[in-house]
């Protein structure tokens, strides 16, 4: 009758009724043929990982306690922490220093100009907002070479901010091959980086908080430090988080922008692979990197965790 | 081998870690019913459902399908289909397509799919609909669409989970009739759950009563309603007062103020036991009028409530509160509040029961 | 909501301006960029007259061509690659549970984190160790290249698109596959006929963004290619330290516009309509058409 009633199944069925009956075994058994069934759809994924990233960190991690050989080759037996030492040379502290303010900058700055922005944002009408948020994202899809490429274009000798300069007076200036131009092109590359977080962070917050505020005779400029800021606070931390990384690592941003006295931390760990070829001191700072980046992570994710 | 029960449960334990979702149940389920399985959220009806499925396997226990062991059968083995609550269409096929999925599946020949597709579609009587996408149906008709697609398979047993819960009243009440009438027509077993004790009454021919994993009562509506097995049963179906006391005699039991009213069950004396007694079993009588030969007790009246086609009565007891509801008619006369009031009703309409 | 607050008219002008201007930085590099692409003057930031020679010089550069067409492979291989090994990983994270499955997934989110630079380095050195390694065991001279960057595009291609996968299968009414399970489809066909075309426009979506990091990729590819394979974007880097000419803003504008291009798609493909997004596809308002059977029964 049903299309179920071929012969097969029906004898199987009826052999085999004593064990289909159901026993905590079983139950089990299902489970752990479940469990086996996922781990074998991650399992590709897992060892390629394993293989190819995992492995390569710890790779890493080991040379950064290997020497640097006398022709720029890299002595793996014995063990030192000279590449970490190299931290406290006034050279590498300089260059820490500089590459943490920088960064720093550039997140303060982007706060400053993402801020107002965001609010403004999430205080337009959604379809408004919508093409508004679309806009701000298009640049920043554009590849990331070309967005720093078009700064170098402009922030050259024939560049259009040095006319713009000539035009005020100031005569032709070269920005090119400062601090500024790379805070320039680190502003620029990562300012959707704070805005996105602000304005999801803005948009929640419950607007008649603010009214109510308003309300109690407190000015625009109080219900901002004592309202709105504090409520905006995991956007704020989030928006600083995603700026403040990149910006330590930056390489290809001061490499196009930036010259030989604004070495930074990313073009000093390139240095030590290509040309002074000091693997383990390279590799040592790169842990460094990600470590700072980690810890990063860790205040985030505190921090999200607590104003949920 | 094969008996006539479509599903005969023995024995069935669920436990998911250390919560005991169902507790040795015992159920039998007879071929062409439309049985309802009712009770509160997280008493294990949909679990059950779901063994019945196979979307879980039991941990302990028989389960049988027209005497076929299947417990430990994966659900697309088993010859039962489902109606999920949100009818779980496939978003991208079309009325057509989610119909006929079971038949590919079995790779049922290309023409007859066609037949009993159509066939099916004009079952739930939704012809001129097979192109759109569920998106394009209401609510009501979705569910159509899940109906028909379980059906078309023809399976020797149909489970609804709560398919009712996102229709509103009146297309919920349209629905509990056809779904009625369609089970009629095609004459298959239909296992329904549902926390709603109103639907699970009105078109069911069998009920099993749930709470917290255990199987507390099964029956036909009346005798469930008439006749509960215990407090919660009562409680549960329906509204019901319950007045607590003792057993004293095979048809007296000792309310807990002393008074002793005729009741009559067969438990030893001096068990705890609740006489539940429904609304509109009692009428109110002013004091000492009550009829003969019927149990009663005294009280004042607290609170009239006016529903339109009914009138319930508050009645203030020394130790508790008792509803009386009575029919909107002119010709009773109303009492007044704060009157003392006897209420009354006929031994038999009070049923014993225990925890 | 915070909705919208009147403001005093000082505040609310300062506000449009920072906003316009915000608009102004963003964009005023990249349409300066595209427009002096066009202009005829060696003479990079100044205007010549229109014309399409750079372009032209585009095509005809070997170089340039042989760095593309690089560039395009890898994007292909690596792309195939990582969506499948992404999707499989997504799946496994999101349906099943598994013994170091919090383990997995930790390690699958530290491409999307860790710093440009540190992953360079780390593939560096592991291809560095690997070839020597396999040079002293079989003999084979293999040498960095178009595998090595291949390899290095996959690691962090995985995991882009496992998380765009992960989030579309999060979204998806799980009942669906129980109900193709009830209507008899073996796990297999229930993720061919019923998963998979719910989660195709993730899919979609991921691949195009695989496709998108990997012709962007700089650092990494860099110290991941050897001689005589490089991509498009690690050449031109090298072109720019050298200087600034008309052909790099010609370059600098196709790979501008694919880049833009390819994620434009990936949106597109992530917003398809047709699939029941978050279990709560549209429902049509119910009519209360009385059927011929009610009909009968409330006469």
């Amino acid at each position: 009758m049903t299309v179920l009633e071929d012969a097969n199944d029906g004898a199987a069925l009826r052999a085999d009724a004593e064990a289909l009956v159901a026993t905590p075994e079983f139950e089990r058994a299902a489970a752990r043929a479940e469990s086996r069934r996922g781990f074998l759809l991650a399992l590709p994924a897992y060892a390629y990982l394993v293989l190819f990233f995992a492995l390569p960190l710890v790779i890493v991690f080991v040379y950064s306690f290997a020497t640097r050989n006398q022709f720029g080759g890299t002595d793996l037996s014995g063990w030192n922490v000279d590449a970490y030492r190299t931290l406290g040379d006034p050279i590498v502290r300089n260059i820490l220093l500089r590459s943490l303010w920088l960064a720093t900058l550039t997140t303060v700055i982007c706060l400053v100009l993402g801020y107002p922005f965001a609010y403004y944002l999430a205080t337009r009408t959604p379809t408004v907002r919508n093409l508004m948020l679309v806009f701000v994202m298009i640049p920043f899809w554009a590849n990331f070479l070309v967005r720093n490429y078009a700064w170098r274009v402009l922030l050259g000798r024939d560049g259009l901010v040095s006319d713009a300069t000539e035009l005020v007076g100031l005569g032709p200036r070269e920005f090119l091959f400062t601090n500024t131009a790379v805070m320039i092109g680190l502003v620029y590359g990562f300012l959707p980086f704070m805005i996105l977080p602000l304005y999801a962070s803005i948009e929640r917050i419950d607007g008649a908080l603010l009214e109510a505020s308003r309300d109690l005779y407190a000015s625009g400029w109080q219900t901002f430090l004592k309202v709105l800021l504090p409520l905006s606070r995991p956007g704020v931390v989030a928006g600083s988080i995603l700026v403040f990384v990149p910006s330590l690592g930056a390489y290809v941003t001061p490499e196009i922008l930036g010259g030989a006295k604004t070495t930074l931390l990313g073009s000093y760990i390139v240095t030590q692979f290509l040309t002074a070829r000091n693997w383990p001191v390279g590799a040592a700072l790169s842990f460094v990197l990600m470590a700072i980046m980690g810890a990063a992570m860790i205040v985030y994710f505190r921090n999200e965790g607590r104003n949920l | 081998m094969t008996t006539s029960a479509a599903v005969e449960i023995t024995g069935i334990t669920k436990r998911f870690d250390q919560v005991i979702a169902v507790d040795t149940m015992d159920l039998t389920i007879a071929d062409g019913e439309f049985f309802a399985l009712l009770g509160p959220s997280g008493c294990g009806k949909t679990t059950t459902l779901r063994m019945i499925a196979g979307l879980e396997f039991p941990t302990a226990g028989s389960l049988r399908i027209f005497g076929e062991e299947v417990g430990t059968l994966p659900p697309n083995k088993r010859p039962v289909n489902t109606v999920f609550q949100n009818y779980a269409l496939f978003p991208h096929m079309s009325v057509v397509q989610n119909v006929a999925f079971g038949l590919k599946m079995k790779k049922v020949p290309k023409a007859e799919i066609a037949d009993r597709v159509r066939e099916a579609i004009g079952l739930v009587r939704l012809d001129g609909m097979e192109s759109r996408r569920s998106s394009q149906l209401s609510g009501g008709q979705q569910q159509r669409v899940a109906l028909a697609r379980a059906l078309v398979n023809r399976p020797k047993v149909l489970l609804l989970d709560e398919p009712l819960g996102a229709l509103d009243l009146k297309l919920r009440q349209q629905m509990q009739r056809e779904l009625k009438q369609l089970q009629r027509e095609v004459g298959i077993t239909f296992v329904f759950v549902t926390h709603d004790q109103e639907e699970a009454l009105t078109i069911s021919d069998r009920i099993g009563v749930m709470n917290e994993g255990e199987l507390l009562q099964v029956g036909e509506p009346e005798e469930i309603y008439e006749h509960p097995a215990n407090r919660f049963v009562a409680n549960f179906i329906g509204q019901t007062n319950l007045l607590d006391g003792t057993v004293e005699s095979a048809d007296t039991v000792c309310l807990a103020n002393g008074a002793r009213i005729h009741a009559e069950s067969d438990h030893s004396p001096g068990t705890r036991v609740a006489v539940s007694l429904r609304p509109e079993r009692a009428s109110l009588h002013a004091p000492g009028e009550a009829p003969d030969g019927m149990a009663s007790v005294e009280g004042s009246l607290q609170q009239v409530t006016y529903l339109g086609n009914a009138l319930v009565y508050s009645v203030g007891l020394d130790w508790m509160q008792l509803e009386v509801r009575s029919e909107n008619r002119p010709d009773i006369a109303r009492l007044e509040v704060g009157d003392p009031v006897t209420v009354a009703w006929r031994p038999g309409a009070g049923t014993v029961v225990t925890d | 909501m915070i909705g919208s607050m009147r403001l005093p008219r000082r505040t609310r002008a300062g506000l449009s301006i920072n906003a316009l201007l915000v608009y102004v930085f963003l964009y005023a590099p990249i349409v300066l960029l595209v427009v002096f692409s066009f202009s005829d003057n060696r003479n990079v930031g100044q205007w010549g007259g229109f014309t399409l020679d750079w372009y032209q010089e585009f095509g005809d550069n070997e170089s340039l061509q042989r760095a593309l067409w690089v560039s395009v492979r890898v994007a292909l291989w690596s792309t195939v690659i990582s969506v499948v090994l992404g999707t499989l990983a997504a799946l496994a994270l999101e349906r099943f549970s598994f013994r170091g499955k919090k383990v997995f997934d930790g390690l699958l989110y530290l491409p999307i984190i860790i710093p440009d630079v540190t992953m360079a380095v780390m593939m560096l050195l592991f291809f560095s160790q690997a070839l020597d390694v396999a040079d002293n065991l079989f003999g084979v001279g293999w040498t960095k290249g178009i595998e090595t960057i291949t390899i290095s595009h996959i690691a962090f291609n995985i995991s882009f698109v496992s998380v765009v996968v992960r989030a579309r299968l999060a979204g998806m009414d799980d009942t669906l596959e129980e109900a193709a399970l009830d209507l008899y489809a073996t796990r297999w066909r229930t993720f061919r006929y019923v998963t998979l075309p719910q989660i195709a426009p993730g899919v979609a979506g991921g691949a195009l963004l695989a496709v998108t990091l990997s012709l962007d990729d700089v650092v990494v590819t860099q110290f991941s290619s050897g001689p005589g394979a490089t991509t498009l974007p690690v050449y031109v880097f090298g072109l720019i330290r050298r200087g600034v000419t008309p052909l790099i803003n010609a370059t600098s504008v196709i790979m501008l516009t694919a880049s833009i291009v390819l994620v434009l798609l990936s949106l597109l493909a992530q917003r398809s309509s047709g699939t029941a997004f978050a279990g709560r596809g549209h429902t049509e308002p119910d009519r209360h058409d009385p059927l011929p059977i009610s009909q009968k029964e409330t006469s």
